[in-house]
């Protein structure tokens, strides 16, 4: 009861966030308050009990996310337009591309059943497995940094490129400035 | 750049403590929630607090440029090198159980080598995006 409770009230705030976000005047206003809205999706993870995830949420959405939209903003020096009518065609297209997805999700299995499909692969393994075979109380890290740890080494190539190609963009435009 | 003063005493107080928060995640990792990624995010938030109180040039002269450059290279390196350790030692890629004598033993070695060179890498690749991004333009 106090769950559903709990999952509720987050669902709600996160619609009101994202509303608040649509509706916000400014460009800045709209980055702080979808920070909130990391934050918010931060709670839900906690409920589902992804903590790892939530942290992660937490700090790269909420935080470091939202300051770099800051950043590029201040760089860019993006100035908000008047808040626009209401577009009928988008509005029909986004309800309905919505409404599909939640059509589909009505085939889902239960969130957290045991006899899921995403509960009967490789998990009960690493579940069981993992305190012998790694010998640390954390399956999270026992999966992403040994089990999986080949996808673990695609992540942080993938963020040293990210972090590669933009230190390039940015240093050679200022090069030009330079000059 | 500020020039508030509650502003700069309180980050100066906080940037040891988120720290100190960041290495616990880091070690702590396989025990709670936390790990190389999150450890590396907080380590980078400290500086970039820093940065955004204390302004680009303070923070230049702590870590410069081009020494984050060569941090988000060293924690690839580190954990593709812990890979290829593992090969030489006759294991697969990144097989962390040959590391010593006692597989559990060797696969604790493995993931403190490349959780240590995820977060040097995170660390490092987003305190140099921030310092890009909102840092005063340079001659680097």
């Amino acid at each position: 009861m106090m769950e559903e409770l709990i999952d509720v009230l987050l669902l709600a705030a996160l619609l009101l966030v994202a509303l608040q976000v649509i509706g916000s005047r400014g460009l800045v206003a709209a980055i702080m308050t979808f920070g909130a809205f990391s934050l918010v999706c931060a709670g839900l993870f906690v409920t589902l009990d992804a903590v790892d995830v939530a942290f992660t949420e937490a700090a790269v959405g909420a935080g470091v996310a939202t300051l770099l939209m800051l950043a590029a903003l201040q760089r860019c020096g993006g100035e908000s337009e008047a808040a626009p009518r209401v577009h009928w065609g988008a509005l029909v297209v986004v309800l309905g591309v919505g409404g599909l997805l939640v059509w589909g999700t009505l085939d889902l299995p239960p969130v957290g059943e045991a006899d899921n499909p995403a509960h009967q692969h490789v998990a009960p393994r690493y579940l069981e497995q993992s305190g012998v075979e790694i010998g640390i109380p954390n399956v999270v890290t026992s999966v992403l940094a040994s089990y999986r740890g080949f996808d673990t080494l695609g992540e942080v190539v993938v963020i040293f490129t990210a972090g590669l190609g933009v230190w390039l963009l940015l240093s050679s435009r200022r090069r030009e400035e330079g000059e | 750049m500020s020039d508030d003063l509650i502003l700069r005493i309180v980050s100066k107080f906080l940037i040891p403590v988120i720290v100190l928060f960041g290495l616990y995640v880091q070690f702590h990792g396989e025990y709670g929630p936390g790990g190389g990624f999150q450890a590396g995010v907080i380590l980078a938030s400290a500086l970039i607090l820093y940065l955004l109180v204390f302004g680009s040039a303070a923070v230049r002269a702590v870590v410069p440029l081009a020494w984050l450059r060569w941090q988000a290279a060293f924690g690839v390196v580190l954990y593709a090198g812990t890979g290829m350790a593992t090969l030489l030692l006759g294991g697969e890629f990144l097989e962390y159980g040959v590391l010593a004598a006692d597989p559990v033993a060797g696969q604790h070695l493995g993931i403190i080598l490349i959780e240590l060179g995820v977060m040097l890498t995170v660390s490092s690749t987003i305190a140099l995006l921030a310092m890009l991004f909102a840092g005063e333009p340079d001659q680097s």
